[in-house]
């Protein structure tokens, strides 16, 4: 396989072109967050309903490139109906995964870690692929390492929204 | 050097792009086995081998610091420093070459110097700067950042459906303006407004131009003179000389009248316990050591410039937009969009794509792919990207070291860009 095909995964094109859990909730009840990418001007905005400890349903908007679009899709699929813990453990697994010091993946990614990347990994946390998915599609994307902002933005957007209803409770 | 190889008329012979290219080393670099097609050149020129060797000679024969040294090395650092303003000057026209050119980092630090020093100083609450819908965030920022400390009232020349500046309401809009910021080229759409014109209506209005000319002064023949600019700010990396250094051009008178933008050493006079008494321009603005090397190397980019001809390289570059504009139109058809002037003749060397549905992002990833280097993103030009209704495009820019080959490389590319998103 390629670099390109790595990155752009049939999975990957596939969420692209019929994008999941694509729209609006109304807020309240549900909590809206909004995250840029400053570099590309992509934008997604995250719905979020949380009925106690669980995240019982999502929905994702904005717009922006395949990545940035397929990644915000494969997430709002892979946490619709888990609990907030399981969601925080799967954002901390996927932007592992998205970094470059993710070895335990034995990935051969020849870029350098880009700032702000460093300290959301926390170090070396071994990286269970098994455990994401098909958002293990997305790990192609290390290899080209300015596009690891486009991959992380919807998940770093889910990330605030959850820390802004953890404030508001 | 490639200059040597042109035939008996220069000005009427063609470019020798494959001369040119041998003169650029990293357009011999392999990326994937492919070679270089580098189209990024309005964000960031290369470099030719005499701009590389000049620096390099600077380093090795005669770096010292500035204005400070009695010894003989620190006299040629001197030297070679002060002949630079002069080639910079001379290059733009300007009448007093010694005193009216400033070395600034970039095009962006000329800018803010006119609007932090000279507009800070001369400006009142209510007055008028206008811009254009076509600035780059360089000559916008400023500008607003000045506005809202000192209450100014900013106001828009918009584009129309040609991607020109619409001029019909020109006398309406800069009625009573004091400031008219102008982009002599879009870095996004080509889009080179009649800024002689501009500016002379500006001046009738008791206005002052501010241009930026970071995407003309590399590809035309530039004169202040005929620009009608009061001042004209560019970037030397644009123009085949090094990161770091910029030009802000301004009248002697104006910038006799305007205070100094950083304080420290080179910029004064003398200085008292309570005070000091900054010295001439251009000195006056340029707070501590300036960029030597990269002042030699501009010079030095400036010589390879005019030894194969602004005018030529112009003609080149019109050429090569005009081929690139049939070429893939013939091609792509309805497929693909180039935002920006359709006439070759009212344009600089820039198109900024939308190729079907395909993210400029993923359009650029695919090129890159084929060593086809083109940017995509806002372009620093987010009200314009409003304007166009797009949150990005991909771009690819053309300079001398470009050819036809070039366009043919970013054609295939875009194909199988294509084929890929399907
Ligand atoms: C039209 C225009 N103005 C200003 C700039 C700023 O140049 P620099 O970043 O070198 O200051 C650019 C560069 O992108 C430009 O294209």
């Amino acid at each position: 396989m390629n670099d390109l095909e790595d990155l752009y995964r049939e999975i990957i094109l596939d969420h692209y072109r019929n994008p999941r859990q694509r729209g609006e909730l109304p807020t309240p009840p549900a909590t809206r967050a909004e995250g840029f990418n400053p570099l590309c001007g992509d934008e997604v905005v995250v719905f979020l309903q949380v009925e106690g400890d669980r995240l019982v349903d999502i929905r994702i908007s904005g717009q922006g490139c395949s990545i940035s679009q397929s990644s915000a899709s494969l997430m709002a699929a892979a946490v619709k109906g888990k609990s907030l813990p399981e969601v925080r453990r799967l954002i901390a697994t996927f932007k592992a995964m998205m970094s470059v010091h993710g070895t335990a993946l034995g990935s051969d990614a020849d870029g350098e870690e880009p700032s702000g990347e460093a300290e959301d990994a926390s170090g070396i946390v071994p990286v269970d692929l098994d455990s994401l998915g098909e958002l293990a599609a997305l790990q192609g994307v290390v290899k080209f390492p300015v596009r690891i902002k486009c991959a992380t933005l919807s998940w770093n957007t889910l990330a605030q929204g959850l820390d802004e209803l953890a404030a508001a409770r | 050097m490639a200059e040597l190889t042109a035939r008996s008329d220069p000005r009427a012979a063609e470019l020798d792009v494959a001369a040119i290219k041998r003169d650029f080393p990293v357009l011999a670099e392999r990326f994937r086995g492919r070679r270089l097609v580098y189209l990024d050149s309005a964000a960031s020129a290369q470099h030719p081998l005499p701009v590389l060797r000049a620096q390099e000679h600077y380093y090795e024969h005669a770096h010292a610091n500035v204005h400070r040294g009695v010894y003989a090395l620190a006299e040629r650092a001197d030297q070679l420093y002060e002949r630079a303003r002069l080639t910079v000057g001379r290059f733009i026209g300007a009448p007093d070459p010694a005193r009216e050119v400033v070395f600034t980092k970039n095009a962006t630090e000329g800018l803010n110097l006119v609007a932090q020093a000279w507009g800070r100083r001369h400006l009142r609450p209510g007055d008028v700067v206008v811009v254009t819908e076509l600035e780059h965030h360089a000559n916008l920022v400023p500008w607003l950042m000045l506005a809202e400390e000192r209450q100014l009232e900013l106001r828009w020349l918009e584009i129309d459906e040609g991607f020109r500046l619409d001029l019909s309401r020109l006398t309406e809009v800069l009625r009573g303006a004091r400031v008219l910021a102008i982009s002599a080229m879009s870095n996004v759409l080509g889009t080179m407004p009649p800024v002689a014109e501009l500016a002379e209506a500006a001046h009738r209005a008791g206005a002052l131009v501010v241009v930026d000319g970071a995407q003309l002064v590399p590809h035309q023949p530039v004169d202040v003179g005929s620009l009608g600019a009061d001042f004209l700010a560019f970037s030397g990396h644009k123009m085949c000389g090094p990161t770091g250094i910029g030009v802000l051009w301004g009248r002697a008178e104006l910038l006799a009248a305007t205070p100094p933008f950083l304080g420290g050493g080179g910029m004064i006079k003398d200085v008292r316990r309570d005070g000091f008494v900054p010295d001439d321009p251009p000195q006056r603005f340029e707070a501590g050591t300036p960029p030597i090397a990269e002042a030699v190397g501009l010079a030095a980019a400036i010589e390879y410039l005019q030894g194969i001809g602004l005018d030529r390289i112009a003609a080149h570059e019109h050429h090569l937009t005009a081929y690139a504009l049939e070429r893939l139109q013939q091609r792509f058809g309805r497929d693909l969009v180039i935002h920006g002037p359709r006439e070759p003749e009212a344009r600089g060397a820039v198109l900024s794509l939308a190729y079907r549905d395909v993210h400029p992002h993923d359009l650029a990833q695919v090129l890159d792919q084929a060593g086809v280097c083109v940017r995509a993103g806002h372009h620093c030009a987010k009200p314009l990207m409003r304007r166009l209704g797009v949150a990005a495009t991909a771009r690819a820019s053309f300079y001398l070291y470009n050819d036809e080959d070039d366009v043919e490389a970013l054609a295939d590319a875009l194909a199988s860009a294509g084929s890929l998103f399907g």
